[in-house]
């Protein structure tokens, strides 16, 4: 909507009115869903991190952005590309995250069983997940044009 | 129902809600409406030497909750208007002296001879503002054009939702058209545009409203005074009259079209 006020108006917009509305519209977000800046970006870590734990990221692309329309719309908006995967992540790896992140740990013949299980599963998924990655670069490849 | 509860609110202090207030009453008696405005800023009271009527002052609004006085005998007339009322806060007590279902049962008895009861809101988010706002048919967010006013505003303007006494109407005070001109004010529309939020009143900044509160005559009584002349059509516009905003508002072509835009929304 600024932008259109802002063309139907030709106003050039320069000064400390400028910045004025911008950090308004900065501290309104976070005021508006009672979430500080700094825990924003904690939760944004956190979910970066649980992402990676599946699949590849290209971090340097990834952007998690709360967008506003006003005081009773927000919601955040994520694009995180998925890099394409060659070679599937080891079984060991995989194993390793899920068992560290296990409340109860288990026992030794359920972990070996456990462990086969998930070296078949995980072969899929990680073909999904490339095929996502697919999916993604080409949208924004597209967006780019 | 009777009259109509309008509550003037902000919550930044020195925004202007007492000039406002001050300024809605002298401008609604002088369209002829029988006009009560009290002052909710209990301990820090300021409406009645704003409006010039300190030296008169015997009773106060704790004085009616507490049965001390009756209502009429608490109602201060003005100087130049016979339907105009002032009922003053009381200096020596606090905001707990008063709660919203008194303001409510206060109100509900003024609608019934006078056609605007206008409450003067103290500033903040605590019981002051919860007994100015209970009995509100309509509020009125008084900002400045700076980043602490609006933001202040936003967030009283979602108490005010959460209240079920929205969305409420802006009055945004104090405006330097050439600062804005210059790029170095928030303008109206920047206001609007993070408020969302119709706008009914635009009052460039104008040095006689510190001679007036010198002297203790609202500004909207002098005819030369451009904030006065501002403050005037906001007292139409509470009435329901259409009045396009003057040339130092701003660009009053833009608001009409926005102000229809918002109707049809």
């Amino acid at each position: 909507m600024t932008s259109l006020l802002n063309r139907l108006f030709g106003r050039p917009r320069k000064g400390s009115g400028k910045t004025a509305k911008d950090r308004l519209r900065f501290v309104l977000q976070h005021d508006r869903i009672n979430l500080p800046p700094e825990r924003l970006e904690e939760m944004k870590r956190e979910i970066l991190a649980v992402i990676v734990k599946y699949v590849v990221v290209d971090k340097d692309r990834v952007e998690i952005a709360l967008e506003q329309r006003d005081r009773n719309q927000s919601k955040l908006v994520a694009e995180i590309p998925v890099v394409k995967q060659t070679v599937p992540p080891s079984p060991e790896t995989y194993a390793d995250s899920r068992q560290n992140n296990s409340d109860k740990p288990l026992g030794e013949t359920e972990d070996s069983v456990d462990e086969g299980e998930s070296a078949a599963g995980d072969a899929e998924e990680a073909a999904v997940a490339s095929e996502d990655g697919e999916g993604a670069d080409k949208e924004e490849k597209e967006n780019k044009k | 129902m009777g009259g109509k509860v309008v509550t003037i609110t902000s919550g930044k202090g020195g925004v202007g809600k007492t000039t406002a207030t001050a300024n809605l009453g002298i401008s609604l008696a002088n369209l002829g409406k029988k006009v009560v405005v009290i002052d909710a800023d209990i301990g820090l009271r300021n409406l009645d030497v704003i409006m010039g009527l300190e030296n008169r002052i015997v009773y106060d609004l704790v004085d009616i909750v507490e049965g001390r006085a009756k209502l009429r005998q608490a109602m201060i007339k003005h100087k130049k208007f016979e339907q105009l009322f002032l009922i003053p806060a009381a200096q020596t007590r606090d905001k707990m002296a008063v709660s919203p279902k008194d303001m409510v049962e206060l109100t509900d008895k003024l609608r019934e001879d006078h056609d605007y009861v206008i409450i003067d809101s103290p500033a903040g988010i605590e019981r002051g503002f919860r007994n100015a706002l209970e009995p509100a048919d309509e509020v009125l967010i008084v900002t400045n054009p700076e980043v602490s006013a609006v933001r202040d505003a936003d967030r009283i303007i979602g108490l005010i939702e959460a209240a079920d006494k929205g969305p409420g109407r802006l009055i945004i005070n104090r405006l330097k058209t050439e600062m804005v001109n210059k790029g170095e004010m928030l303008s109206a529309e920047d206001v609007f545009d993070i408020l969302s939020l119709e706008i009914i009143g635009i009052i460039p900044e104008d040095e006689f409203v510190l001679s007036a509160s010198n002297s203790g005559v609202p500004v909207s009584l002098n005819e030369g005074s451009r904030a006065g002349m501002a403050f005037a059509n906001v007292a139409r516009r509470v009435t329901g009259e259409d009045v396009p905003f003057m040339d130092l508002e701003e660009n009053p072509g833009f608001f009409k079209r926005l102000m229809r835009f918002l109707d049809g929304r």
